[in-house]
């Protein structure tokens, strides 16, 4: 009988389980990644953000945070013009980046 | 003209002021509470943002103040003002007839058990950024046991209404990095985080400093609060914060949690504040004339105020402030 209740999961994302051998790979290769300071410029000169949820600020945290599928999957929208690599203040590789992680 | 000045604290700020009075040719006489001058920065390992020891330049303040009348482990019990200017009485009844006062009586450490849900004082592995300082100066914390995690929350006791202290303590955040580093030169393998609500990283290199812990140290920041903190079974800390730019709650075990914990004004000399007439500003500090060009001046004529009685200050902040109240003493005390 479906009494209409459910048992949601947790929303916590829990930073004792989480695998980071692709972010730690990418960050060896790319030690630039780890001074990001989460400006968002990246994310506002986005052409394809423009259209979609695109955001290279938030690819970088859901790496971080254990999301990779989310965040391979967020990577099909970009377009490569690089405007994000333009703009970014601390002069990280986005372009570069978002090619290796596909890679 | 051998006026005496009676400077109350024998920090930072009362060193350097009494320092500059004496070479303008006054009488400066530093009462200190304590057993050491020194203040704070004597406790302290290293300052940032430059990791310059705190010892050099303490002792650098100690040899200049060599030759100033200084009382130690004495407080000022009474003072008085008439025509002729302040009377003092000393707590061992000595007596100091002075032209005109500094208060240079600093700050105190925000007590960290105030803040219970991050359980200091009751979870054995949360410590203050005070002491996690010690242990870079002496090597020794039983609580610091070869970590693996550790987490710094920012802003303990500061920009907090629930403790009544709605003011930024501008120092945590910078030493908060400093630590961080610190930490991950004698633990290289540890995973060190750090849990900011904003990092203001105000003064000169203090920018370098925070792309030096994210790219030599890879420190990583969270933004946003840690909510609470609980022990496991195992004796470790679980912690809870949202990761705000992430938009979700986190969850993490940590071996040692450092709170970085505020400046609040030294109410010591709660008293004799009192008797000088000088209030309270709306943080609890001491009020100044006005925060532009008064800021050594009060309400009290011949009554002045340098360094962290006032505010939350910096190391560099407070001796520009000594060096200023020392020349705005001897306009006041030649009438100009």
């Amino acid at each position: 009988m479906d009494f209409g209740f459910c048992l949601s999961p947790s929303s916590h994302v829990k930073m004792d389980d989480i695998d980071l051998t692709t972010f730690n790979r990418l960050k060896d290769a790319n030690p630039d990644i780890n001074t990001c300071i989460a400006c968002g410029s990246c994310t506002a000169t986005c052409t394809a953000g423009n259209f979609t949820e695109m955001s290279f600020r938030r690819i970088l945290l859901m790496l971080q945070r254990g999301k990779e599928e989310e965040a391979k999957k967020m990577i099909q929208r970009c377009m490569l013009c690089g405007k994000c690599t333009l703009v970014c203040p601390r002069g990280i590789n986005i372009r570069k980046i978002l090619l290796d992680i596909t890679r | 003209m051998k006026e005496n000045i009676l400077i109350i604290g024998g920090g930072a700020a009362g060193m350097e002021a009494a320092t500059q009075l004496q070479k303008m040719g006054l009488t400066p006489i530093i009462v200190e509470k304590s057993e050491n001058l020194g203040g704070h920065i004597a406790q302290w390992d290293r300052l940032f943002p430059a990791f310059h020891p705190a010892k050099d330049v303490v002792d650098q303040m100690l040899s200049q103040v060599k030759d100033i009348k200084t009382y130690l482990n004495t407080e000022v019990a009474d003072i008085q003002k008439d025509n002729d200017g302040f009377h003092a009485v000393l707590s061992n009844n000595e007596k100091i007839d002075a032209k005109a006062v500094i208060l240079a009586t600093g700050f105190d450490i925000f007590k960290a058990e105030r803040k219970q849900e991050y359980g200091y004082g009751i979870y054995n592995n949360v410590m203050t950024s005070v002491e996690l300082e010690k242990f870079f100066r002496t090597g020794k914390d039983e609580r610091i046991n070869n970590p693996k995690k550790i987490g710094f929350v920012h802003c303990v006791g500061a920009r907090d209404v629930k403790v009544c202290n709605t003011y930024c303590s501008k120092v945590c955040c910078t030493t908060a990095l400093k630590q961080a580093c610190e930490i991950k030169e004698v633990f290289p393998d540890a995973e060190v985080y750090t849990f900011y609500m904003d990092l203001r990283m105000f003064g000169p290199g203090y920018e370098d400093l925070y792309l030096k812990t994210q790219k030599d140290f890879d420190v990583k920041c969270v933004r946003g609060r840690v909510c609470e903190v609980s022990e496991n079974m195992d004796g470790k800390l679980v912690i809870k914060a949202e990761d705000t730019l992430f938009g979700k709650p986190l969850k993490m075990t940590l071996d040692v949690l450092i709170l970085m914990c505020a400046m609040e004004k030294n109410k010591s000399i709660d008293t004799i504040q009192q008797k000088l007439g000088i209030a309270d500003n709306s943080d609890g500090f001491m009020q100044n004339k006005d925060m532009y060009l008064g800021m050594n001046g009060t309400a009290q004529d011949g009554v002045f105020v340098a360094g962290a009685c006032t505010a939350p200050k910096s190391l560099p902040d407070t001796i520009g402030e000594a060096r200023s109240v020392a020349t705005q003493v001897f306009n006041y005390i030649n009438n100009k």
